[in-house]
């Protein structure tokens, strides 16, 4: 589509963006999780949605993937507002997420975990076209050979290769990844960041929650730093994390 | 779209070679063995049609009756005026209509206040009837005169039971039935990857009303006499999700195993202890919840796939929502 302009490197001023977020609020009783966030998401970028424990960063996401509806605030993919609609419907407007627990369907072969996210997106495929995108992505994701195996037989970071399968199944628009890199260990890191940088060089756009700091650094483009609910900072990555407040929220008063 | 493949060819050939088989059945009885034999089509029938929504869902529907009493009292009520045809076609068409409006009125809560609700609409449709009919007509029942005999109501049983079988086989090779397998296994991620959950378990349940509601009106003449309360008995609920359970739910083939020897048993036991029914269906599900959660199918399936050796995929227990 627009992949040209995409891989010209950092988009241009004047490029519209893709996912607009206005004033996002949610409340959860007496409790503002995501309070007035705003950020845009321009084409190809990949942004990082960092913060302490408890900020809202996951909130934040639910409110974009529709897993849940916001207090207040608007929400657009394309200028179409997206906010308030049930998640079908925004998944099937172009929007694919992994989820912070990784959630594989259990009794489903991996081929046919992929596939799901295959069929009832924009793409709409079934049957031997299906399988052979499945196969492809699995390739990807580097899970070669293990199509008809049951998802019981995968190790925890395949498990995660595969919930990203089939979140690319999709062909998403905008990739939304909560803490997908959590809990690998150091070489299973190594091999994550390089995949995430790898959908990042062909274009894809990315939000991305994340905790692990040396993925951050290496790969994102811009962060917004949550503390909770509100957005404290945003910018060039080294900019944002040597900024006082950020410190403050994430190691406390004394250490800024 | 999927084509069949040769082992479903064959499949699909031994099946109506069996349909054909059980069919002549009338030929060699007609007192005793055909009678039980049209209890045990009947209640495949329905408990297929009852797992063609609760089996992928796992949502527990006590709604039997109520699509059964509709179809049962569409047939008394039109009997003298309309072909029994027609009858079967607006039995089909209203039981799928109240199943629509029961899920879009209760699909979107999910747990124990569906199971309660699908047990109090069939409470709540015989107490409609009974009040129309004490109010605006002359008598309580519904008397329905026709030529049918026994083995008419078998063969019409039979052959919806096939119509069930090849509606549940094609669903499942559809992308309804694979959105039915996302669902029942994780309903947030059959969300996020584009699911219309709410739309397909509707749909289901619709398919599966509708079939119940076919079977109710097939019954009708059987009864001869029909009340409110052998229509909408609560009853029938009851046994199906027994019957569907313990022969286990994950195969479109699976209540046949339960149905089978649950019916057989069910009428020796009526015969002899005629107050002690619903003993048997206590242990029957007492069995299915501590014994066999897959049910008898599901037990098979693990068991063979022990005896094949090598590493079986741990059996996971079904999470009925109740």
């Amino acid at each position: 589509m627009n992949a040209a302009l995409q891989l010209a490197g950092l988009p241009s001023s004047g490029t519209a963006p893709i996912l607009t977020v206005e004033a996002a609020r949610k409340v959860f009783g007496g409790l503002v999780a995501v309070n007035d966030l705003s950020f845009d998401v321009l084409p190809g970028e990949l942004i990082g949605l960092i913060g302490p424990n408890g900020s809202g960063k996951t909130t934040m996401l639910n409110l974009i993937s529709g897993a849940l509806k916001p207090t207040a605030g608007t929400i657009s993919l394309d200028d179409r507002r997206i906010s308030g609609a049930p998640p079908h419907v925004i998944a099937r407007s172009g929007i694919a997420r992994t989820f912070q627990l990784v959630r594989v369907l259990p009794s489903l072969t991996v081929e046919e975990n992929v596939i799901a996210g295959a069929v009832f997106g924009h793409m709409r495929l079934w049957g031997g076209d299906a399988k052979d995108f499945a196969h492809s992505l699995l390739a990807r994701v580097g899970l070669v050979g293990r199509a008809d195996m049951p998802t019981t037989a995968l190790t925890y970071i395949d498990q995660k290769r595969l919930e990203l399968a089939r979140a690319l199944a999709g062909d998403p628009r905008v990739l939304l990844l909560d803490e997908w890199l959590a809990g690998l260990n150091p070489s299973e890191l190594q091999i994550g960041i390089e995949l995430i940088g790898a959908l990042r060089e062909e274009g894809r756009t990315i939000v991305m929650v994340e905790h692990v700091m040396d993925a951050i650094r290496s790969l994102c483009d811009r962060c917004v730093v949550m503390n909770t609910g509100t957005k404290i900072a945003e910018g060039a990555v080294g900019d944002v994390l040597s900024d006082p407040e950020v410190i403050r929220a994430y190691l406390g008063d004394s250490d800024a | 779209m999927i084509r069949p493949g040769a082992h479903e060819i064959r499949m699909g050939v031994l099946a109506a070679l069996g349909f054909a088989a059980i069919a002549c059945l009338p030929l060699f009885d007609d007192g005793y063995y055909l009678s039980l034999a049209v209890n045990i089509v009947m209640y495949v029938a329905l408990c297929t049609a009852w797992t063609l929504f609760s089996g992928p869902t796992h949502y527990i529907s006590l709604a039997t009756a109520a699509f059964f009493g509709i179809g049962t009292y569409t047939v008394g009520i039109g009997i003298e005026t309309m072909p029994f045809g027609a009858l079967l076609a607006i039995a089909c068409v209203l039981s799928g209509f109240v199943a629509a409006l029961v899920g879009l009125a209760t699909l979107r809560l999910s747990g124990v206040y569906f199971v309660i609700f699908t047990l109090g609409l069939a409470e709540l449709v015989r107490q409609v009837v009974t009040w129309v009919q004490t109010n605006f007509t002359t008598g309580i029942g519904l008397y329905v005169f026709t030529e049918f005999t026994e083995k008419h109501i078998f063969w019409m049983l039979l052959g919806l039971t096939a119509v069930i079988y090849l509606t549940g086989w094609a669903i499942n090779r559809s992308r309804l039935g694979f959105a039915m397998r996302i669902i029942g296994n994780d309903e947030t991620v059959a969300a996020h990857v584009g699911i219309d959950t709410a739309r397909a378990k509707v749909l289901l349940f619709i398919v599966s009303g509708a079939f119940i509601g076919i079977i109710g009106a097939i019954l009708a003449p059987r009864f001869a006499y029909i009340e409110p309360p052998s229509a909408f008995n609560p009853m029938i609920s009851f046994q199906v999700v027994i019957m569907a359970l313990l022969g286990g739910t994950r195969r479109l083939w699976g209540p046949l195993v339960g149905v089978i020897p649950f019916t057989i048993v069910f009428d020796a036991v009526s015969a002899q202890f005629p107050n002690h029914t619903s003993i048997l269906m206590g242990l029957a599900f007492l069995a299915v919840v501590y014994l066999i959660p897959n049910g008898i199918t599901g037990w098979i399936e693990a068991l063979v796939a022990k005896l094949k050796g090598g590493e079986a995929a741990p059996a996971r227990k079904t999470r009925w929502i109740a």
